[in-house]
């Protein structure tokens, strides 16, 4: 049993499982076409998301979240790992055989100004979905959009507009009504907020919680912004160079940070309150994140790292278990007990000194990943 | 008394177009000392970049309007000429705009770009343009300059290149730095390097700072007077404790409440600020901010003056709301009654 397993055991059959997924890109040169080099854009993640609750993906730009977002909607094919959609592996579907379930998952954009076709009217953007999979009559689906259009605060009257007579908030609001006019059960929202103005995204994030309390709607909400990510997730999941170095509930991510990529991110997020900015104790990370090409050996974050070590040059520190459901991988875990931290060492030892322990029962192939091998039940207790 | 570098009075800025007058900025006024940092808040189009570009002539054009005066070391820029203005630029008054990916050329290498910024004000020759480029390359903090001075924009990661446009600005030691959102386009941790970088620069180079944001949090660290802008007016302007921690004006309030904040306990609801901002062209009447007010009342169809009636020296706001009563009623707005409740 692994960190994973049970973090994925306490509720029911997961909506997405997505398991030791990696999406490379190559870059090819010369006359050949000859690959030269690979984009390590996600590298080996794996994670649940349950049904009705907000899974939030947060980190730099770069690392690998939006190209997560794409690969587990499909519009990426993996390299490597599989992508669990309610039971069904989907990670190598072709397009006809994905588009029955392109109904239950859909996705929103960052950008409302570029993800909407300036030449089509609001009804046809909210309606061409229904027509694409033959849902209803015209009539009916005219009527439906005047339904999607009003719960995500537009009007009917709206349905003859063109993109551009809206604002960036409104053209946000069509956006998430056609992800929602095949009422998914999955929406993957890739930095919906960040193009808009305080005002307005506070308006959204709202909205986007009504929605999911009103459709029981399921979310992987990708943002770079922490305190829009908090608002919104019920866990979280931060991502650095491809990789997963903390997965934690919500609330607990901000009170008890783990691995020191975390702090320092959270160290980073101004607040609004000037005496509070003076106290606080401000980690600054030196220098840039390194290139995803040929990323940094053993933990990803060591050359940025104030706590960073011989070992963390050498050895990538799995993703371990601290207890309710808070994952980190970090060989100087901070905020943790010593108890929990004995607990954590004692699993560790029991599997194989590899780079990622995370591998799941059922995956006993190995085929790139070497240290992947199925994992004695160490801590049940 | 530090050394007054700005003094804008009564600055209005007006664009013809097709659908009538925009009145980007309607008629606002502060001033700037050295070594100190003002910060302008407020929406997308609220006027601020706007009022940023005039400072450095850069909204001259044929459908631009202007009244008022913008006194630099008591010079008015609004009168002087076309190229007369372009000493002042650079000179004078730097800038750094939002978006580093657009503002350098990407054909010419970073070090050309500063040289040539460097030889347009100065009569230097191309060594010592050179060498000062690559001194001013280190202070921004770029590392190993002499090399990646020969670099081309897109070599650089979009906090260097925020650095380079910042060493760019600074290479003719201008006394005010205008930054335009310096930080948005970029995360949150190269953010706080270059929130750090500007401020340590500001006493180095001993100038001014005139910090354009629509950010709360950056401007809660860095700034030292605060002006709220909506709807190319100046709502409220004090000291960063006068606004943040006795905010006049119910739209401030709302601003603070709508960001998500690590600080405080998760809210259940974030407040917002309902509908959107108004025309530039056809403006309500009286308060710009009447229509979006939750307390709005008669007394607000006609415009309230920007004057001080806190009592604190300093600190003005345009709202007829009784002092007492918005003491009362704002922390509903700002904290979302979350504090209460702690």
């Amino acid at each position: 049993m692994t960190a994973l397993d049970q973090a994925s055991e306490s509720g029911e059959t997961p909506l997405l499982e997505v398991r030791h997924v990696k999406k490379y890109f190559p870059i090819r040169q010369g006359v050949f076409q000859r690959e030269v080099a690979r984009v390590h854009a996600v590298d080996d993640v794996s994670f649940t998301v349950r049904e009705g609750e907000t899974l939030g993906l947060v980190g730099e730009s770069g690392c690998g979240k939006s190209t997560l977002g794409r690969t587990i909607v499909r519009l990426l094919e993996p390299t490597d790992g599989e992508i669990i959609f309610q039971g069904t592996n989907i990670s190598h579907f072709k397009t006809r055989r994905m588009r029955p379930l392109r109904r239950e998952m859909q996705m929103v954009f960052q950008d409302p100004y570029a993800s909407l076709n300036p030449r089509k009217r609001v009804g046809t953007i909210v309606s061409d979905p229904m027509k694409i999979h033959n849902l209803g009559s015209r009539s009916e689906q005219k009527r439906r959009v005047g339904e999607i259009l009003e719960t995500v605060g537009l009007s009917p009257e709206h349905y003859n507009r063109f993109p551009h007579e809206f604002s960036g908030g409104q053209r946000q609001r069509i956006g998430i009504a056609r992800s929602l006019a095949l009422r998914p059960k999955l929406i993957i929202a890739d930095e919906p907020v960040s193009a808009l103005d305080v005002s307005i995204q506070s308006q959204m994030l709202n909205l986007l919680d009504d929605l999911q309390n009103e459709l029981h709607l399921t979310y992987v909400f990708i943002a770079h912004d922490l305190g829009v990510v908090r608002h919104v997730s019920d866990r979280i999941a931060v991502m650095y160079l491809g990789k997963i170095v903390e997965l934690s509930p919500a609330d607990e991510l901000y009170t008890r940070p783990i691995m020191p990529y975390t702090e320092a991110l959270l160290s980073a997020v101004p607040i609004p309150d000037p005496d509070l900015a003076e106290k606080r104790e401000r980690i600054v990370l030196e220098g840039d994140v390194p290139s995803p090409i040929t990323p940094p050996t053993g933990c990803r974050f060591h050359p940025r790292c104030r706590y960073a070590t011989d070992v963390c040059k050498q050895l990538e520190p799995p993703l371990a278990d601290y207890g309710n459901g808070h994952l980190a991988a970090c060989h100087h875990p901070l905020n943790v007990d010593e108890a929990t931290l004995q607990r954590v060492e004692v699993a560790q030892q029991h599997t194989p000194a590899a780079a990622d322990e995370s591998a799941l029962p059922q995956d006993t192939s190995g085929r790139s990943n070497p240290a992947v091998a199925p994992t004695p039940d160490t801590h049940s207790g | 008394m530090a050394e007054r570098l700005l003094e804008v009075n009564d600055l209005n800025v007006r664009f013809a177009t097709e659908d009538g007058t925009v009145r980007a900025v309607d008629g606002i006024s502060f001033g700037l000392e050295r070594g100190k940092v003002l910060g302008i808040v407020g929406e997308s189009g609220s006027g601020k970049s706007v009022t940023a570009m005039t400072l450095m002539g850069l909204t001259r054009g044929v459908n631009a309007r202007f009244e008022g005066e913008v006194l630099y070391k008591g010079k008015d820029l609004l009168q002087v000429s076309d190229t007369e203005m372009q000493n002042y630029r650079g000179n004078e008054l730097g800038m750094i705009f939002q978006d580093p990916m657009t503002s350098l050329n990407p054909v010419y290498r970073i070090g050309e770009q500063i040289v040539e910024a460097i030889r347009a004000h100065e009569n230097v020759d191309k060594r010592t343009a050179r060498a000062r480029t690559i001194e001013l390359l280190r202070q921004v903090g770029i590392p190993n300059p002499e090399v990646r001075a020969d670099d081309f924009p897109h070599q650089f990661s979009g906090g260097m290149r925020q650095r380079a446009m910042i060493a760019m600005a600074l290479s003719c030691n201008p006394s005010i730095l205008i930054s335009d959102e310096p930080t948005t386009a970029l995360d949150v941790t190269i953010q706080a390097q270059i929130v750090e970088l500007i401020s340590r620069l500001k006493d180095d180079f001993n100038s001014a700072v005139i910090f354009i944001t629509h950010d709360l949090g950056v401007i809660a660290e860095i700034a030292d007077e605060i002006i709220v802008m909506y709807a190319g007016r100046v709502v409220e302007r004090g000291s960063k404790r006068d606004v943040f921690y006795d905010p006049q004006m119910p739209y401030t309030w709302g601003l603070l409440g709508s960001i998500p904040r690590l600080d405080r306990p998760r809210p259940e609801r974030l407040h917002t600020i309902e509908g959107m901002p108004p025309s530039l062209i056809n403006p309500p009447q009286g308060c710009k901010f009447r229509p979006r007010c939750p307390h709005a009342f008669e007394k607000c169809k006609e415009e309230p003056p920007l004057e001080n009636r806190v009592g604190t020296p300093g600190h003005l706001d345009r709202c007829w709301l009784d002092v007492e009563f918005k003491r009362g009623h704002r922390d509903e707005t700002i904290s979302g009654g979350s504090v209460a409740a702690a």
